[in-house]
């Protein structure tokens, strides 16, 4: 079968590397977040304990996770919608009939996306200074008072939120802008013919046809706000009072900064099961939905 | 209809203004003169245009070394992880093998698990195959990705069959058919692959700010956080240090954005 | 492939002929300032021990901590580094670091009578000496000498009612918007001075917190009804836009802070009015008061293969001459007495406070967990600034976080217990 060890042949080098540096990796960390592995075991594995169950049931009686779960679901539940509201927005933009200079705006769109997260980072930190960042100025203009962003606990995953839906509505926008221009122009006519105006025909024709593509989005990117980490690690390091602490800074500081390892693998884990439960949940729903 | 086209263009440049008000001030403050930017009303535009900002990152800190780090891993990066993929990709879209589609599933699956689970073990494999603070260990997780086996599968099942079948008629070896008919046919995806390649090894910095010790292999972004985090007060000179950051990656993306969007819609939308 | 096999072996031999130049190549990681500061010092040095080549990495101070453990943990440590006093528990705990004491027995330069003892003391784990200090950092006032005198004070305060009265009284002259002090809370250092203040350990010898203990529930007391009735602003130091900008201006007259400031507000307070702030060492419950024994000691790591050549920098950097050499760099304070006879540190008086507080100083628990402990109560009193939580009910839950952090080290402690016991050899 020489084209089998030929597919072998292919595949192999990738799959070796994923095997080894991904797969493996991740057992690994299965194993550990049943040990408590910590800084004394770094030292001497000898101090090394295995607890079972212990760390996840520390972890769901540890104020702090519950607390960095909260700030990553308020984070789910106010950017996924708006981001993909903001997508659906330009991408209809973008798609209508009567935008000029199409192409220039499609690459502003997206600009953002490529961008490094560190830098631009940098940048809306400073843009929401309390005294001297732009966004105060701009609410000024119109009357409305300073916000302390990054300082108050209450704007601090806010202003998080918009920095994120401003770095990532370019990419849902490409797949939303695909998903449009796929829809048939008959279907608009026949609507305009039975006199549906442009809210109608929004209503009736456009949404039902995106709903698969609406969905592949809101999965897509709600598991990557669920794995929210960059921002807060560069704007806020995760304050303040640790407001915009999510759960992937968790495992971050609990892994390298205190090398509690085996808690910190632990918290990954709850993570990866609740994105897993959440697509199984989207995934049903759909169907259903759509057998409806 | 008239009032309709004033709204959709007004919109449209809003949120264009946005998207790319950010990155234009950016440039902006980066001109300024040290201390300019902490005054309100912020200002729009630099009085005296400087590049005292720039001059002072690249004297007094190694910036010129952090991008060429940066370039050279990204670079690497593109080049092995878009050999293994396509490689990957192309077996998996057009070739039998047992437990294929099986295997696939499983890597899909595998999208949902976030990469930071994988970082401490990692780490740890790495220390016992001496790869800590070297370059092939900032590698180590781009080497294949799930995403871009992905996306080379989902371009590669457009080749039409037929086409291959004629060469395997013709008495053509498996890796000769690879190399003269898929190849050039995934070329488009292949540009994309190496873009996002590029672009995710250049923005990463949760792995190189592990695995990389010596300050002087630092990557880019490792080296802007560690500024920002330093240096709270000086804004003129962090702005400058995204400038030199982000100008790479925004060049890129203008020069090759045609390839690049349209092989993500492809990957995305088909299957 | 006959270039990349010439490439190989050019690139061996390149390698192989740097490390044959003679001698030994030291790696040092410094943290922030001092880290571009030792580099000054270095050349000479090398010119006295041309067999010795030293080669200095500089860290953020914000990313030592991470990097030190990564390095432990992935086997990159370099041969000796600057290592924070507060840490030096913790990396002891890692079987990371040499002990010093032959050596120092051993080399006359360094004599522990000329340090303070408190820094002595903080480099001191279980009877063993870790680190050579090398600079010293300690926490105390900052403050508005002309403010404090337009509210009818002559002088400093010299304890915490008197503080309390100055802070009130200058609360009242500066009015809504502006206040007395300024506690960062995302600085745990100024509640971990006044915890130092107690007679009472912050962490118990058995591992426990001690938190609700008299002495520790008066300085959250004081702390917190600080914050709490408006004489400090309940922020983190990132929402301050220039803290000497805004000190000069009056928004507060009071701040807890270390000798690095010393130079920071020497030059970006304008020189008119040098004259109106000045330090003093901080006050006590019940008269002058204890600060941090804080600073940074030169280690070397016990896996170095350079620790000879590494003793001969420590010994170099540790001359009272060299210490001065340093602060004039960085404007760190030296950590040996007979340096501070030098005119420029005698006759400050902003420095001659530091010199007073370092005669006072302790150490923090000498324990691993400490930093995190040390987190763990900046993250519980941020939360309680903002709230109504009673001083009672934060104390309580510091000892439970405590408790919950220090739980490996009892099980440690005790299983050390039991090995005792049961015959092993036995430390007394």
């Amino acid at each position: 079968m020489k084209r089998n060890a030929a597919a072998w042949m292919l595949a192999a080098p990738a799959l070796f590397a994923l095997g080894l540096f991904f797969f493996l990796p991740i057992a690994a960390a299965l194993l550990l977040s049943f040990t408590d592995f910590d800084l004394y075991a770094l030292a001497d594995l000898g101090n090394l304990r295995f607890v079972g169950l212990g760390n996840y049931l520390t972890l769901l009686r540890t104020p702090l996770f519950g607390k960095a779960l909260g700030n990553t679901i308020e984070f789910v539940v106010i950017g996924v919608p708006l981001s993909i509201a903001t997508s659906l927005g330009a991408a209809l933009m973008i798609n209508s009939r009567l935008a000029r200079f199409k192409p220039l705006f499609r690459t502003i769109f997206f600009a953002p996306v490529v961008t490094t997260i560190v830098a631009v980072a940098v940048i809306w930190r400073y843009l929401f200074n309390t005294q001297f960042g732009l966004i105060n100025w701009a609410l000024g203009l119109i009357g409305l008072g300073p916000v302390n962003w990054l300082g108050d606990p209450h704007w601090a995953m806010p202003a998080i939120v918009i920095f994120a839906v401003w770095k990532n509505f370019g990419y849902n926008m490409i797949i939303l802008l695909a998903g449009l221009q796929a829809i048939p122009d008959e279907l608009y006519e026949a609507a305009r013919i039975d006199g549906a105006g442009p809210a109608a025909q929004f209503r009736h024709v456009t949404m039902p046809a995106l709903a698969p593509v609406m969905l592949v989005v809101s999965i897509l990117t709600m598991a990557a706000y669920f794995q929210l980490f960059a921002e807060p690690y560069v704007m806020t390091q995760g304050g303040p009072v640790q407001s915009t602490t999510s759960i992937l800074y968790l495992m971050f500081t609990q892994g390298f900064e205190f090398w509690n390892l085996g808690y910190a693998t632990a918290v990954a884990f709850v993570l990866f099961a609740i994105l897993f439960a959440l697509t199984l949940v989207q995934l049903r729903l759909s169907r259903r939905w759509s057998d409806r | 209809m008239k009032r309709q086209k004033i709204l959709v263009n007004a919109s449209m440049w809003l949120l264009g203004l946005f998207a790319v008000a950010p990155l234009l001030w950016m440039v902006s403050v980066s001109l300024m003169q040290p201390g300019e930017a902490a005054h309100f009303p912020p200002p729009l535009l630099p009085a005296h245009p400087t590049l005292q900002n720039y001059v002072i990152l690249f004297a007094t800190t190694d910036m010129a070394r952090f991008f060429l780090n940066s370039l050279i891993l990204a670079t690497l990066a593109s080049v092995i992880s878009t050999s293994f993929n396509v490689m990957a990709g192309y077996a998996f879209a057009k070739l039998e093998f047992r437990g294929r589609d099986a295997l696939f599933r499983w890597l899909l699956a595998a999208l949902v698990i976030p990469a930071q689970v994988a970082m401490i073990p990692l780490f740890l494999l790495c220390k016992e195959l001496g790869l800590v603070n070297s370059y092939a260990g900032v590698l180590v997780p781009s080497i294949a990705t799930v995403f871009g086996i992905f996306l080379v599968r989902q371009y590669a099942l457009a080749i039409p069959d037929e086409l291959l079948e004629a060469a395997r008629i013709d008495g053509a070896g498996e890796w000769r058919i690879f190399r003269s008919i898929a190849l050039p046919a995934l070329t488009p995806i292949l540009v994309t692959l190496a873009t996002f390649a590029f672009l995710a090894s250049w923005s990463d910095f949760l792995w190189p700010l592990i695995i990389l010790n010596d300050t002087d292999m630092q990557t880019l972004p490792v080296a802007l956080a560690n500024l920002a985090r330093e240096h709270v007060q000086d804004i003129e000179l962090m702005m400058a240090g995204a400038v030199i950051t982000l100008a790479p990656v925004l060049l890129l993306f203008l020069m090759v954005q045609r390839y690049y969007l349209s092989g993500l819609l492809a990957g995305s939308i088909k299957g | 492939m006959i270039p990349r096999q010439a490439l190989t072996i050019a690139v061996a031999l390149l390698l192989g002929s740097c490390a044959k130049s003679g001698g030994v190549t030291l790696t040092v990681w410094a943290m922030g300032a001092e880290g571009a500061a030792i580099g000054q010092l270095i050349p000479a040095f090398e010119k006295a021990n041309p067999d010795i080549h030293v080669d200095v990495e500089q860290i953020p101070f914000t990313e030592a901590h991470q990097k030190l453990l990564t390095g432990f943990a992935g086997g990159s440590l370099p041969d000796m580094a600057q290592l924070g006093n507060s840490w030096l528990p913790e990396f002891e705990a890692l079987s990371a670091l040499q002990p010093l004491d032959d050596r120092v027995a051993q080399t006359p330069v360094i004599d522990p009578a000329d340090y303070f003892p408190g820094i002595w003391d903080a480099s001191r784990i279980d009877g063993q000496l870790y680190g050579v200090p090398w600079y010293v950092d300690t926490r105390l006032l900052f403050y508005r000498r002309d403010l404090l005198k337009r509210v009818g004070f002559d002088h400093p305060p010299k304890d915490w009612a008197e503080w309390r009265r100055q802070m009130i009284a200058i609360k009242h002259l500066v009015g809504p918007g502006r206040y007395a002090a300024l506690l960062p809370l995302n600085e745990y250092e100024p509640l971990e001075v006044l915890g130092l203040q107690q007679a009472e350990p912050m962490v118990t010898a058995d591992a426990h917190g001690n938190f609700e203990s008299p002495g520790f529930r008066r300085a959250l007391a004081f702390y917190l009804e600080t914050i709490r009735s408006g004489l400090a602003p309940a922020v983190a130091n990132t929402e301050i836009a220039n803290l000497w900008d805004q000190f000069d201006r009056g928004d507060f007259s009071f701040y807890i802070t270390g000798p690095w400031q010393l130079g920071e507000f020497a030059r970006r307070i304008p020189p008119a009015r040098q004259a109106e702030w000045s330090t003093a060492p901080m006050p006590g419950p019940d008269g002058p008061g204890t600060s941090n024994a804080g600073g940074s000691s030169l280690v070397i790591f016990r896996k170095s293969e350079h620790q000879e050549a590494a003793w001969k920098l420590i010994a170099y950097l540790s001359r009272p001459a060299i210490e001065l050499q340093f602060h004039r760099l960085t404007g760190d304070l030296p950590p040996r007495r007979s340096a501070w006879r030098a005119p420029e540190l005698a006759g400050d008086p902003k420095a001659q406070a530091f010199a007073v507080q370092l005669r006072r100083v302790e150490p923090t628990p000498k324990v691993p967990e400490w930093e995190a402990i040390a987190t763990m109560m900046r993250t519980v009193t941020e939360a309680a600034a903002h709230n109504r939580m009673p001083v009672d009910a934060v104390a309580a839950e510091l000892d439970r976080r405590a408790d919950a952090i220090l739980a490996k080290r009892r099980w440690m402690l005790a299983r050390e217990k039991t090995a005792t016991v049961s015959g092993g050899a036995g430390r007394s």
